[in-house]
């Protein structure tokens, strides 16, 4: 590629070999640290709460808490810092969904509740509840024939 | 200047005067490296104003009625105003301009707004108007929310990615012979496309289109960099300005030691923009404060000023269209 003359054909090629990389290792250590750090906060209120409620509600009450806890964050400005350095570590939490929805919801205050907040709220995560139920509904249907044979 | 025209692209101006420039610059391009050189520097990026489109739209009022008095002129002695940014339907610089009852045209060629504004407010001046203000300008807030994510969306970014400048620069041009500057040719860029479909890597988009238009310059005047003391680009950026070095060492032309990219400048290494700022903020904030006053201290005599610009929108994107980029340039001399 060195003394080969850069055309358009080969350009995107040269371009792919000259840019800086993604430092891989280092993205993968902060989005474990700061992923299994998320998740054990979340056990931890499971536990907390297993005190007075049964497990079932335990869960339900922890993911509650954890959800609530990153919409807070996100209205302060932390949530968006952690996201810059802990990538999917932050991002596939539920912690993670919850930024989505409030991000957009705060930017777009600016519009009004209608247009603004109540149009543009799911503008990141529509897609992820989109797919997300339509994927449920075809492994359900697949584990459904699959019973039935 | 002997001839009356160049070839193709490059047309001759003549006595088009740069008057002055003025600047309105954000909080994080006041800690960058040109921070001293600004007119007028925000501590809020909103400033004062409930939303960042209100703010950006004050900025461009200010840097209009900036240049305006600060050369001595009052509104109505402005003939024209042109000039843009990169909001949808350019409302930032249009309603600014609803406040100065002039003449106005509204440009759009993303981060090469200012140079277009200069090449357009420039013929004008030659076809007799006597003051002509030329205006560009971005906001990171408010590019960011049109382009890519909410601001509080937590997402990692990638290397290749820059920062959007937040400032407004206007540059006042007259027929009149005083000032600091005058703009002696500008070359009009082509929409060059090499394919490249990520968008946040812009300088790559834009590097081939960059490496045009200074040739094209180059052939047209029979000049060589040698001739210049700098060539400013608007926001290759840091990988942008090193792919534009090997397009035109291909072409046998070496502009190194005399190239400096206003968004791989603007702001310093420890600000983590990775590749530097992007935005028509870039060039129109760096030629109206440092350019200007290095010509006005006498240290530049003769500089290219080429504003680069890539002309996607996020629809053509997520549609899958590769990145269309166009470069103008101007010629400036003292």
């Amino acid at each position: 590629m060195q003394n080969e003359p850069i055309t358009q054909s080969n350009y995107k090629q040269y371009v792919f070999e000259k840019m800086p990389k993604s430092a891989h290792w280092k993205n993968m250590f902060w989005a474990f640290v700061v992923g299994g750090t998320i998740c054990t906060i979340g056990q931890g209120f499971i536990e907390l709460y297993k005190l007075w409620f049964s497990q079932q509600d335990a869960s339900v009450l922890a993911s509650a808490t954890l959800v609530a806890l990153a919409a807070l964050l996100t209205g302060v400005g932390v949530y968006d810092r952690i996201g810059r350095f802990a990538g999917a570590g932050s991002t596939i939490p539920i912690t993670g969904f919850s930024n989505a929805v409030v991000s957009p919801a705060l930017e777009f205050r600016s519009e009004g509740y209608v247009y603004g907040v109540g149009a543009k709220m799911f503008q990141v995560a529509g897609p992820v509840i989109v797919n997300g139920v339509t994927i449920s509904v075809i492994v359900a249907l697949i584990t459904l024939i699959m019973n039935a044979i | 200047m002997s001839t009356n025209y160049y070839k193709k692209r490059t047309l001759p101006f003549f006595d088009v005067y740069v008057d002055d420039g003025y600047t309105v610059a954000g909080p994080k391009e006041k800690d960058g490296k040109y921070g001293d050189c600004f007119d007028l520097t925000l501590t809020d990026d909103t400033f004062g104003e409930k939303t960042f489109e209100h703010a950006e739209r004050k900025m461009f009022s200010h840097a209009i009625d900036g240049v305006i008095s600060k050369a001595n002129l009052l509104t109505k002695d402005v003939d024209a105003i042109v000039g843009g940014d990169l909001l949808n339907q350019i409302v930032s610089c249009s309603f600014a301009a609803r406040a100065v009852h002039t003449a106005y045209l509204g440009l759009y060629n993303a981060c090469a707004t200012f140079c277009e504004a200069l090449i357009v407010g420039g013929a004008m001046i030659g076809r007799g108007m006597e003051n002509v203000v030329c205006v560009a300008g971005s906001h990171f807030s408010t590019a960011e929310r049109q382009y890519r994510y909410p601001l509080e969306l937590g997402v990692l970014r990638s290397p290749v990615t820059q920062w959007t400048a937040t400032g407004v620069g206007a540059t006042l041009l007259t027929s009149r012979k005083e000032g600091v500057a005058k703009i002696t040719a500008a070359t009009t860029g082509r929409v060059v496309d090499f394919g490249i479909m990520d968008t946040n890597n812009m300088g790559a988009a834009m590097a081939p289109s960059a490496c045009d238009t200074i040739c094209a310059f180059f052939e047209d005047t029979g000049s060589s960099p040698d001739d210049f003391d700098a060539l400013f680009t608007g926001d290759l950026g840091k990988l942008g300005s090193e792919i534009l070095y090997d397009l035109l060492a291909q072409r046998g032309i070496d502009v190194c030691d005399r190239h400096v990219d206003c968004g791989a400048t603007l702001f310093f290494d420890s600000q983590k923009t990775y590749q530097g700022a992007s935005g028509a903020a870039c060039s129109a904030l760096v030629f109206n404060s440092y350019v200007l006053s290095n010509f006005r201290s006498g240290k530049f005599k003769r500089i290219l000023l080429a504003g680069t610009g890539a002309l996607m929108s996020p629809t053509t994107s997520f549609q899958g269209d590769s990145i269309p980029a166009i470069t103008h340039l101007v010629e400036v001399r003292a």
